[in-house]
């Protein structure tokens, strides 16, 4: 049985924010900072990076279209320490954004004036580039403060001195004196998330031509828990991402499912098309401010720059148009980790690839590639966290082998055929499988691929509401 | 091992809290507790 119409996708954006300066109130390294006082500052600041070395390491060049992940998996290791000179940051589908850039935008993203952000620093940070500048707002970035009392403003409890280039440049305040779902980090985690959505939809929208009032329907698939106290996690960041990007005719909503919610997004966007409720829906995930330097201290330990110093942001836009050779989500190839379902890694593999795979006729050697999570493994190999998507292509040539569709001795070849080494930022939702859209796209439309399934898994025990895991994946292709 | 007590840490990209606990029930021994984390 064939569904139509189909859901085709058309394209995708990875977007890169630098934050070196914010990396101290990412959620660890704050209570760090709590616990261990100046000390780990020192330690800290000694280890960012410059936004030079972020544009020049190699897995933010895969991340932003630039190197395929089969060339950065012949790039020497550690990858911090042999950069590619001469990198952009400009991608094919992507770009990296510099912090006094984003301190615009996070600025540009402020109805309720949370963020006081120095008057000459606003002035002298107008020269951006074009398509990050069409969502600066003139009207909050001419509401600049000065610097004399912002200095004053830090001094208050709550409030959140933000430096850039170790000067301070601005303050982040509380909303509420009582309800901390308003506190001035929670707030910031949350604009932060909006602000490079919005990046990263402006971005898919400008490289594609997609006039934004075109889209009818916006999904985020952010992490942050917006709203107060009697709302936390209300939601509906993708209506303040969809006013910021001017897609004014847009309906938006949210899908939250810890880091599978990208997929979720996918899929439900695909269904709203083919279900002929609108015609095209954009979606799109916000970087987590919490989990900036979540591993610091083990990279201190190690010696390392800290690697986790940056926010990751994804979109993409799918529509009813398209023709014979248009790359579309397959909704009939669905796999979902159903609540009575084992949390082993085998039946997770079992429910996420092998059953919607079997249920159509298709075995593993018909999908081309594998797009599972894709931490970089030179962030989470020093902080004894493994290498994610290498476990996860293990685990599904296992489960072949039990199956007799592969011998033992291929493992390896396939893994190398199937899979690809991570490249994504550990920034939860955002290395869920989508950032390899962008290269299985050009594949699919080029005709060396014909089919590609994205995984995802979702760690629904830290809400401490169950202690089942969750996984969803679907098949991309022509 | 007959009689001590099980303290499970699992991994979610490894193996999950809830399935050591799974075989260790079923071998007899005592869980006191068992927690599952994520480190990414």
């Amino acid at each position: 049985m064939s569904i139509e119409p189909k859901s085709y996708i058309h394209s995708a954006a990875n977007i890169l924010v630098h934050v070196p300066e914010l990396v101290r109130y990412g959620s660890k390294c704050h209570s760090e900072i709590e616990e261990f006082g100046e000390d780990f500052v020192v330690q800290l600041n000694q280890r960012l990076r410059n936004f030079d070395e972020v544009v020049s390491y190699a897995p933010n060049q895969t991340f932003i279209g630039n190197l395929k992940p089969e060339e950065l998996d012949k790039k020497s290791q550690p990858w911090f320490e042999n950069p590619i000179h001469g990198s952009s940051k400009e991608g094919s589908f992507g770009q990296i954004l510099d912090q006094s850039s984003f301190y615009m935008l996070l600025k540009s993203a402020d109805d309720f004036d949370l963020f006081m952000l120095d008057s000459n620093f606003i002035a002298s940070n107008y020269s951006c580039d074009d398509t990050t500048k069409k969502i600066f707002n003139s009207k909050f970035l001419e509401k600049g403060s000065d610097i004399d009392e912002i200095g004053k403003q830090t001094k208050l409890e709550k409030t959140l001195a933000i430096e850039n280039k170790g000067k301070l440049v601005g303050c982040f305040r509380s909303d509420h004196e009582k309800d901390e779902s308003l506190d001035a980090r929670i707030l910031l985690e949350n604009l932060s998330a909006k602000a490079s959505g919005a990046f990263a939809l402006n971005r898919l929208l400008s490289q594609e031509s997609i006039d934004p009032l075109s889209v009818e329907y916006i999904i985020s698939c952010s992490e942050e828990a917006i709203g107060d106290r009697y709302n936390r996690g209300g939601g509906n960041l993708a209506k303040a991402i969809g006013e910021m990007v001017g897609c004014s005719n847009a309906a938006a909503m949210d899908v939250k499912a810890f880091c599978a919610a990208p997929v979720y997004a996918l899929i439900h966007a695909a269904s709203l098309i083919q279900s002929k409720v609108v015609k095209n829906v954009a979606v799109v995930g916000g970087g987590s401010l919490a989990k900036l330097g979540m591993k610091a201290h083990f990279h201190i330990e190690k010696q390392m720059p800290i690697l986790e110093d940056l926010l990751g942001g994804v979109a993409f836009f799918l529509s009813s148009d398209g023709t014979e050779g248009t790359p579309y989500v397959n909704l009939e190839i669905v796999g979902h980790h159903r609540i009575g379902s084992a949390s082993s890694p085998q039946e997770m593999i079992e429910s996420l690839v092998y059953k919607p795979l079997h249920k159509v006729n298709l075995t593993v050697f018909d999908i081309d590639k594998f797009c599972v999570e894709l931490h970089n493994p030179e962030i989470t190999v020093p902080a004894g966290a493994g290498n994610v998507p290498l476990v996860n292509y293990k685990t599904i040539a296992a489960l072949a082998v039990m199956k007799n569709e592969l011998t033992k001795e291929c493992i390896q070849d396939f893994i190398v055929e199937k899979g690809m080494p991570g490249f994504s930022p550990t920034q939860g939702h955002i290395p869920a499988g989508v950032p390899y859209l962008g290269y299985a796209l050009n594949a699919l439309r080029e005709g060396s691929f014909k089919r590609t399934m994205v995984v995802a898994k979702g760690s629904l025990f830290l809400g401490r509401m169950t202690r089942s895991a969750d996984g969803v994946s679907v098949v991309v292709q022509v | 091992m007959d009689d001590r007590k099980v303290i499970i840490l699992g991994e979610r990209d490894g193996i999950p809290g809830p399935t050591i606990a799974e075989c260790l029930e079923a071998a007899g021994r005592e869980i006191i507790f068992q927690k599952t984390e994520c480190f990414v």
